[in-house]
């Protein structure tokens, strides 16, 4: 998944506000240049606007059982058609956007805090601490792929709620290694040394010159790392082992159309295309904001 | 040689102590009585007791740890309460083989049409082939492969009948679910041979031989992509972890009695033992890989250091 993404450089600046001002400028350009990543920026920005208009513009109630209309493929009333209970699949892959993008963000937010404090304090201090943090990952990251969240799931019960726990976790590693080589880069600059022989609190030295330092590379791996976490719950919910039904969730949706694949199968294809295209938008975008804050790539 | 890779695995050792130790840690990790949740939920009180005398939880903690290191190094990963047989059998009877062979033809299929998508992509590129063999995988990468593997049974299976729908048997049986493991891996393959040999044809060594009159086929086999190669060998390695990660999902999709859709099992079913056995195998299995990619890695460059 994402996680193999390579590390983006880091963006150095010693720099007061005009010039701040003329470098987002600089930013914005480049980012609109790359039609990939407006396309990117398109398809997550319409997500959300659809996820938060759900309760209004769903032509049904997502649970709202029909038995009499079950199966029913795309149609005038029915857009996407219906599935074994006659629920409207439409409005009920508009209510899981917000489900989906809830899950995503939230636990790429909660993981992306933890591994940047992790980050940071294993790469100012150093020593022991280092290493201590640096095991603790290596432990979290032997567990492959979505077997430490399943492993996560099975202490704690599934559920929506420690889906977003168990994808956090699984977060923290990747965003507390890059942090903390990024904080490693910054800390070795002359005037991070000039700033602590004048006495500077480590405190204001984190907040006022390494963070903002290593915000790029945190904000390009966190958009990277929503569309792996979005593919990790509905992956979870697929397994029975994430969101419940009858909770309209992009996985359970899937998971449910598979038993009537051969008579129905609009009720598993509607579903996977929507998180493909959700997850290709927030790669889009990603891939986009790396080059467009990456100082390696030509302007 | 020698010293790296004696170096390379002693650092392997805090690692297996801190995942032995997670491992260990779920069963008291979970809520309730780790003893009733074992004795079953209908279980008296007296057979409770004698569940927390057996499984030796009245015991301090650091000793339960020790005892359950020193099990596991013995071959004994305990009972599972579904099938009262040990987990270390319901592990390497069968199961653990065909979640190998799965995920060994995964990277294998991931690897070729990475490899050779990432080479046609970077010596072309910008031309038509790139564009497209880029977009086929940034959605191969996207893809709930879960998804994609509904959708082979559907168009393949189902409509076409060219493979069975589930099973494990013949090969015939293996193509769509090594497909659905693979895919994705070729994808990520695919990008990262890309950058990484447009990184290396950038080089001045490249253009030294072009201008040294050395064809173009030689400048790219012999010269570029055995340094291109370098970073790819990596992410190969991680690829295998994530297919055993992922197998979980191709095995419940295909209904393959791997190792993957034990956990699952174990953890609907809430066996404690079976869970916390087949997941140590994986993360265990998964260390020992990453080992032997990095003393590959260390192979084809001799320049890289381990700090």
């Amino acid at each position: 998944m994402g996680q193999q993404q390579l590390q983006p450089n880091i963006n150095i600046s010693l720099t007061e506000k005009p010039v701040k001002k003329s470098r987002w400028l600089a930013f914005m350009k480049k980012l609109a240049k790359n039609k990939a990543a407006i396309a990117g920026a398109i398809v997550v920005l319409t997500v959300f606007i659809l996820a938060i208009l759900a309760p209004w513009i769903a032509p049904y109630d997502p649970t709202h059982i029909e038995m009499s209309k079950k199966f029913q493929g795309p149609s005038a009333e029915h857009w996407l058609g219906t599935d074994d209970k006659g629920r409207d699949i439409l409005s009920r892959l508009l209510y899981g956007s917000r489900i989906s993008l809830t899950v995503g963000i939230l636990s790429t937010l909660l993981g992306a805090i933890v591994g940047v404090v992790l980050g940071i304090v294993a790469g100012y201090y150093g020593k022991w601490i280092d290493s201590l943090i640096m095991r603790f990952c290596d432990v979290l990251l032997a567990f492959p792929g979505i077997l430490l969240a399943l492993a996560i799931i099975s202490i704690l019960g599934p559920s929506t709620a420690n889906t977003i726990i168990a994808i956090a976790i699984f977060a923290v590693p990747t965003f507390a290694r890059i942090v903390r080589g990024s904080t490693l880069g910054v800390k070795k600059l002359e005037y991070v040394d000039a700033i602590r022989a004048m006495g500077s609190r480590d405190s204001r030295i984190i907040f006022k010159h390494i963070l903002p330092n290593i915000t790029s590379p945190i904000i390009v791996q966190a958009t990277l790392y929503i569309a792996s976490a979005i593919i990790t719950a509905s992956a979870l919910s697929f397994l029975g082992l994430g969101t419940q039904p009858p909770t309209p969730e992009w996985g359970t949706m899937l998971a449910n159309g598979r038993s009537y694949l051969a008579q129905a199968p609009h009720i598993t294809l509607f579903p996977g295309l929507v998180i493909l295209l959700v997850v290709v938008g927030f790669n889009l975008f990603g891939d986009g904001l790396r080059d467009a804050l990456d100082p390696k790539t030509k302007k | 040689m020698l010293t790296f890779i004696i170096r390379r695995f002693l650092q392997i050792i805090p690692v297996m102590i801190g995942v032995t130790l997670a491992v260990f840690l779920m069963m008291h990790l979970i809520p309730g009585d780790p003893a009733q949740i074992m004795a079953g939920e209908r279980a008296d009180e007296a057979q409770v007791e004698q569940m927390r005398e057996n499984l030796g939880l009245n015991d301090p903690l650091h000793e339960q740890y020790l005892r359950y290191v020193g099990n596991a190094i013995q071959g004994d990963l305990g009972t599972s309460i579904r099938t009262n047989r040990p987990v270390v059998n319901e592990i390497f009877d069968s199961r653990i083989w065909i979640t190998i062979e799965l995920a060994f033809w995964g990277t294998v299929l991931a690897v070729i049409f990475g490899l050779i998508a990432g080479i046609i992509s970077a010596t072309r590129k910008y031309s038509f082939a790139d564009v497209s063999l880029m977009i086929v995988a940034l959605f191969g990468m996207s893809m709930p492969n879960f998804w994609l593997g509904i959708m082979l049974i559907y168009f393949f299976s189902v409509n076409l009948g060219w493979f069975p729908i589930v099973g494990w048997e013949s090969w015939k049986h293996m193509v769509l679910p090594v497909i659905t493991i693979g895919s994705g891996g070729a994808a990520i393959i695919a990008r990262m041979t890309r950058s990484s040999m447009l990184e290396v044809l950038d080089n001045d060594y490249i253009r030294t031989a072009h201008a040294k009159g050395v064809s173009e086929r030689l400048v790219v086999y012999k010269h570029a992509l055995r340094n291109a190669l370098i970073p790819v060998v990596t992410v190969v390695g991680l690829q295998f972890g994530t297919l055993l990660g992922g197998a979980v999902i191709t095995e419940t999709v295909f209904a393959v009695n791997g190792i993957g859709r034990l956990v699952v099992d174990a953890i609907k079913a809430r066996d404690f033992p079976m869970v916390q056995g087949a997941i140590l195998v994986c993360a265990v299995a998964f260390v020992l890989v990453n080992f032997l990619v990095d003393i590959a890695y260390r192979l084809i460059n001799k320049r890289i250091d381990l700090n």
